[in-house]
């Protein structure tokens, strides 16, 4: 039964993987006009909006458990910080990757470091994203290290832990929020029931929910695949954290509809209105779900929970990124299959990734003289 | 600084504007072809045309070249500039094809080439190497009725207002252009309301640049202030659990009295 499972995983990823790779081929052999279904009327479509977007505020719950151990002491939380860490790297590698072939000229990505224009959000996002997966890379590293014995560097990132994490995390509130920011520029354009002042705000919020709910998500997958789940207790007050930050968020949400005098929109019979809800209702749904300790305690209810959640802020973003924008544009949109293909293929590489990563280092535990700081001096010197 | 002023009324369709754009700025023009009605990575200005009780209306669009251009502020590689001397300028080496600009403009004017590998943005460039000899504009050159006017901004602002003012049947009263996105160097005037028109009638009167700005002028006071808050609570709660772990190193003693009686 399980090799059958597995089997069918195996067929599905390697399919994926193809049609990216052709789509791959295409794209860079072609360009984007012939690979994707943008256009001078709709410049940024799937890449942007998930790959980008939800890649980025997936990956939130990277700096939100970090500060949580490191910056507030909460040494409970210990046993996720490494899987969450890791999520957090692949998911920031991903976004890069994804990055590439999304810009027109990808090999000038470089120039965002030598001219610079700091009214840009755009050159805002791209410097904390390139320093944040700086500092990602160091706080996943020490597992690397471990492996490979180089016990030293992993006691001098040790020592320096807390900063490097204070870093990250205001990196982390710049660009999750300035993701948020890109979209001010287009008044006009963005539907009034997503475009807001507050856009920044909102993006922030919502990422830190989207993060807990990855982490409750992945443990529920790591159960299954690798038979080893987080401590359940742990998820169960994360899932809390996760409600009350939902609803702080969406109460936002109706009170800045309502400031901004557009709370007729939501009773306007059209598609967007529509899309509002739906996006509303899976947020709302599990946040009122966690507020029961019966389903918090119930690992599948949770599970699905987070399921709904991550729904939820995916249909936010692509939302806010693609069909918010629609109406406006004059065009329908609608991603090609090779837009698709990659965005599916870079998923099916990072649960890969995470695969590998598992089998070879040492996610889910510490080892035991990670736990007693003074240890390694004596074996690396 | 350089500004066109195109005054709808004048315009006669005959698309003279459009041939000579192609030919400054070396455009293909398929001669068999009729204009096309949408700007594209060949065409930096076209022909549009509007029914109203009957007649067919003319008019053009072009790349604005606003006076505080959204495309400059959201470019994250600075590969759009405005020019003192008017011109909106791109700069295509510095461009990485990130896209922002035509996502952001908010007249819809900068267009991409999206079926090369080298792709470039592309727009009218107000003539930048005429501008720069004091030489008209190609496409106000080639107008044979005056349509389309080549000047100094301030100047044609004046000739607007004084056309509206000597004839104000035959114009709505306002020179699109004058305030719109914080203003532009390209000015219209128009017989017909311009929300008929494919101009975006609802822009803010201010430059858009300042919505985000007002945001990211916030970070060089939030860095500090958030490093300043983080370090707090990482010392409070770092105090703190220094001393539990002092009172839990006393307390066993006195508590060993009581637990021993049991």
């Amino acid at each position: 039964m399980t090799t059958l499972r597995a089997h069918f995983w195996r067929v599905v990823a390697a399919l994926i993987l193809s049609a990216g790779l052709w789509a791959t081929v295409v794209r860079f052999t072609r360009g984007l006009g012939a690979a994707t279904h943008l256009s001078d009327e709709f410049p940024w479509g799937l890449w942007i909006g998930f790959d980008i977007l939800c890649g980025v505020g997936l990956a939130a719950g990277g700096f939100a458990i970090t500060a949580t151990v490191h910056i507030f002491h909460l040494e409970r939380f210990r046993p996720i910080l490494r899987p969450t860490i890791l999520t957090a790297f692949l998911g920031y590698m991903l976004v890069i990757v994804a990055l590439m072939y999304d810009l027109g000229r990808p090999w000038s990505i470089w120039h965002a470091i030598v001219f610079w224009n700091p009214h840009s959000v755009m050159f805002e996002v791209a410097w904390c994203v390139m320093l944040y997966t700086t500092v990602l890379f160091l706080e996943f590293s020490p597992m690397l290290w471990e492996r490979l014995g180089w016990l030293r560097v992993r006691y001098w990132l040790k020592k320096i832990a807390a900063p490097l994490v204070g870093v990250g995390v205001i990196l982390s509130t710049l660009h999750q929020s300035s993701l948020g920011s890109l979209y001010l520029i287009v008044p006009t354009k963005l539907h009034p029931l997503w475009y807001s002042p507050l856009l920044p705000v909102f993006f922030f919020i919502s990422s830190i929910a989207a993060g807990m709910a990855m982490v409750i998500f992945e443990s529920g997958l790591s159960s299954r695949a690798f038979g080893r789940a987080l401590e359940f207790d742990l998820l169960r007050q994360i899932s809390r954290v996760m409600a009350v930050t939902l609803g702080v968020y969406l109460l936002l949400r109706f009170q800045d509809l309502g400031w901004r005098g557009q709370i007729a929109q939501i009773w306007t019979p059209r598609s967007e209105t529509w899309l509002f809800w739906l996006e509303t209702a899976l947020l709302a749904v599990p946040m009122v779900l966690c507020f029961f300790e019966r389903v918090r305690s119930h690992p599948q209810a949770l599970f699905g929970s987070s399921l709904l959640v991550i729904a939820g802020f995916l249909a936010n973003r692509l939302n806010v990124s693609v069909t918010g924008l629609q109406r406006a544009s004059g065009v329908d949109y609608f991603p090609s299959w090779m837009e698709v293909a990659v965005t599916l293929s870079i998923v099916t590489v990072g649960f890969l990734l995470f695969r590998v990563a598992v089998k070879y280092l040492a996610v889910f535990e510490e080892p035991a003289p990670a736990r007693t700081s003074e240890a390694p001096v004596t074996k690396a010197a | 600084m350089r500004a066109l002023l195109i005054d709808i009324t004048k315009c006669i369709g005959c698309g003279a504007c459009v041939a000579a754009c192609r030919e400054q700025n070396h455009l293909p023009s398929p001669a068999d072809a009729p204009f096309p009605r949408k700007l594209d990575a060949s065409n930096f200005t076209i022909l549009k045309q509007v029914e109203r009780k009957g007649e067919t209306l003319t008019y053009r669009r072009l790349c604005m070249h606003c006076l505080d251009p959204t495309c400059q502020s959201v470019c994250p590689v600075g590969a759009f500039r405005k020019t003192a001397a008017g011109p909106v300028l791109y700069d295509e080496s510095r461009c990485i094809g990130c896209r922002y600009c035509l996502q952001a403009c908010p007249f819809d004017v900068p267009r991409y080439e999206w079926s090369s590998l080298q792709p470039r943005v592309r727009k009218c460039n107000l003539c930048a190497d005429r501008v720069a000899q004091g030489r008209p504009n190609a496409c106000a050159e080639a107008c044979p009725t005056g349509a389309t006017i080549a000047g100094e901004r301030e100047e044609l602002l004046r000739t607007a207002r004084a056309r509206l003012a000597a004839e104000p049947d035959k114009y709505v009263p306002h020179i699109y252009g004058e305030h719109e996105a914080g203003g532009t160097s390209v000015l219209f005037l128009s017989p017909i309301p311009f929300e008929e028109l494919d101009l975006p009638s609802n822009l803010i009167q201010e430059p858009l640049p300042m919505l985000t700005f007002r945001v990211l002028g916030k970070i060089p006071y939030f860095v500090p202030l958030g490093g300043a808050f983080l370090g707090a609570v990482w010392w409070i709660t770092n105090r703190r659990q220094e001393v539990a772990a002092a009172e839990q190193e006393e307390k066993p003693r006195p508590r060993k009295p009581k637990e021993e009686p049991r």
